[in-house]
């Protein structure tokens, strides 16, 4: 008698019974999450195995989904900045951007120069930071730990300059309507400053640690390939398009903000798997460096808020000892910015592929409806098609390439 | 070369397009519900447009007639332009799937069907995407209270 009966026949009695499948001849429902710690978050994948192979997956979401698009239609336009950070978690501030720069839109008003360049850097710190905790994390899900640590100590490094700059370190809320809560003040701008010298090298460092890794390379190479046209046709953005060959980045095809003065690069690699999104994001990383070096030089002096009253909070101080800008907060506040009738579009390249909002507005202070394109959502619907056929323990590999926020994916 | 490809569309699909609105640079199209996969197909096939879809939402206006309109948000890598096309449809009007023409719309319209309860006919899988499956109410029609309706979740039972 084999050992495993054995146990089996102890552990019986008249209410048990046990029947042994032969795994060999059955597939079996493996559900994956929404706690597994690989799966960034709750996402859920129930996936049918033949053996060690996936036959089929089936990713369920909804777990995080506290119906932002509903909350939006009851807050005013001021009111619902702080619930963009909750959005993308690991780069609130691009997220706020994006808010933003879609109600100006609608209002048909343009910032300062310097709130522009302003805004450059905070989007692309978001980057780097989100993209630090995507490679890192997606290291450690390969089985290579201190690449994690690493990162994670040059993440800090940003949220301290967040700290500085907007107040705190994670949930920003830094832009306002119109401009933003606070300049960046020269403290600051010597932090980033010494954060950027010291940060390629250290990246460097990061990079050797793995790239030479024979394991991590056989790991990921050619894991979760999918065609140039399959991204196309399942709506996939970011990193994942680029690194199918696609070269779209919307801060190239649709500039907005300052990025058609900056020079940089959009990293396109051809293969398509989980290894060239995984340096995609290391390539984008050193991009975004540049693009904060250039912004920091070109930065004109200049006010942070617009001078419209009817449409952008006050400054903090003035209301305090002047009438016009007291009543102007007061009628902002209580009954928001009032834009005109219409339906705008605007969409950013974050971190994770275009972040859009579309909001729809009938003149009153709050949106009748707005619409978050999230891109790990969209994403994260091509994934079934990448696991399909590979290894069970493939998925870990394919979710980390994907990077998926489930706060975002969620809403 | 937005004029250029405004024209042209303009040329091809004269008989579907109801209304074009153009507010601060966002073209959008009004076309009738029936026109939806023809035209979503040429301006896929098109070798000069080449679009793709990128999102799909629906808006309850929550009037007696034409209560929603569903958005299609189209994007062309090619020529790097935007545009969306809207239908607009009666209170509990099915809509034509674009599965069959872009696979990405498969998710999109879960999520609409999911918010607003708006059917997609032929769609291959309508399951509801974010609310539990025994769920009765569809949360982004204007008439569900944003505090949600008390049971309408059930506990789960140990």
């Amino acid at each position: 008698m084999l050992s495993s009966e054995k146990i089996y026949k102890s552990l019986e009695d008249s209410d048990t019974i046990f029947t042994i499948d032969d795994s060999i001849e059955n597939t079996m429902v493996l559900n994956m999450g929404p706690q597994h710690p690989a799966t960034h978050g709750v996402l859920r994948l129930l996936v049918k195995l033949d053996g060690e192979t996936v036959v089929s997956c089936i990713p369920d979401l909804g777990y995080l989904h506290r119906g932002y698009e509903k909350l939006a239609e009851h807050c005013s336009y001021h009111e619902f900045i702080p619930h963009t950070d909750r959005l993308d978690y690991l780069s609130p501030l691009a997220n706020n951007v994006a808010y933003v720069l879609a109600v100006e839109k609608l209002i048909g008003i343009e910032t300062t120069c310097r709130v522009k360049f302003i805004r450059v850097i905070c989007c692309e710190l978001a980057r780097i930071s989100s993209h630090l905790i995507s490679v890192g994390t997606f290291a450690m899900d390969v089985g290579a730990l201190t690449i994690l640590l690493w990162t994670f100590r040059e993440r800090e490094k940003i949220q301290d300059i967040f700290d500085v700059l907007t107040g705190v370190r994670f949930t920003t809320s830094f832009t306002r309507i119109g401009g933003l809560a606070n300049d960046l003040s020269d403290e600051v701008k010597k932090m980033i400053e010494n954060f950027l010298n010291q940060f390629p090298e250290k990246l460097d460092e990061c990079e050797k640690l793995i790239l030479k890794n024979k394991i991590f390379i056989d790991r990921c190479e050619g894991v979760g390939t999918i065609s140039k046209d399959d991204a196309i046709q399942f709506g996939a953005t970011g990193p994942i398009l680029r690194a199918c060959g696609i070269e779209h980045d919307l801060r190239r095809d649709a500039p907005y903000l300052v990025y058609d003065e900056l020079d940089f690069d959009i990293p396109v690699y051809s293969e398509g798997d989980a290894l060239a999104r995984f340096y995609v994001r290391l390539q984008e990383m050193r991009e975004s460096v540049k693009i904060i070096l250039q912004c920091l030089d070109k930065m004109p002096n200049e006010s942070i808020r617009i001078n419209v009253p009817k449409k952008v909070l006050p400054q903090k101080e003035k209301i305090y000892s002047k009438m016009e800008e007291l009543i102007h907060d007061f009628m902002l506040i209580n009954f928001g910015i009032n834009p005109p009738v219409g339906e705008v579009y605007h969409s950013i390249e974050s971190s994770k592929g275009e972040l859009g909002f579309y909001i729809s507005s009938n003149g009153s202070g709050y949106p009748w409806r707005l619409k978050i394109r999230s891109p790990s959502f969209c994403n994260l619907q091509i994934m079934p098609k990448m696991i399909v056929g590979s290894m069970i323990s493939d998925i870990v590999v394919i979710i980390g390439s994907v990077d998926p926020v489930m706060g975002e994916a969620d809403k | 070369m937005k004029e250029l490809i405004k024209k042209k569309l303009q040329e091809k699909l004269s008989d579907y397009i109801i209304d074009i609105v153009e507010f601060q640079s966002d073209l959008t199209f009004v076309i009738k519900a029936e026109n939806l996969t023809i035209i979503s197909k040429h301006l896929r096939d098109d070798v000069e447009l080449e679009y793709s879809l990128r999102d799909i939402l629906a808006i309850d206006r929550y009037t007696n007639e034409n209560r929603f309109e569903v958005v299609y948000n189209f994007f062309s890598i090619k020529n790097k332009l935007r545009i969306f096309l809207k239908i607009k449809i009666e209170d509990a009007e099915s809509v034509p799937t674009l599965v069959d023409v872009f696979q990405s719309a498969n998710w999109y319209e879960r999520e609409v069907f999911d918010m607003h309860g708006i059917k997609f006919y032929n769609h291959p899988d309508l399951r509801r995407i974010y609310m539990p499956e025994e769920f009765q109410y569809h949360p982004l029609r204007k008439e569900f209270p944003l505090m949600g309706i008390p049971n309408s979740i059930s506990l789960p039972r140990n």
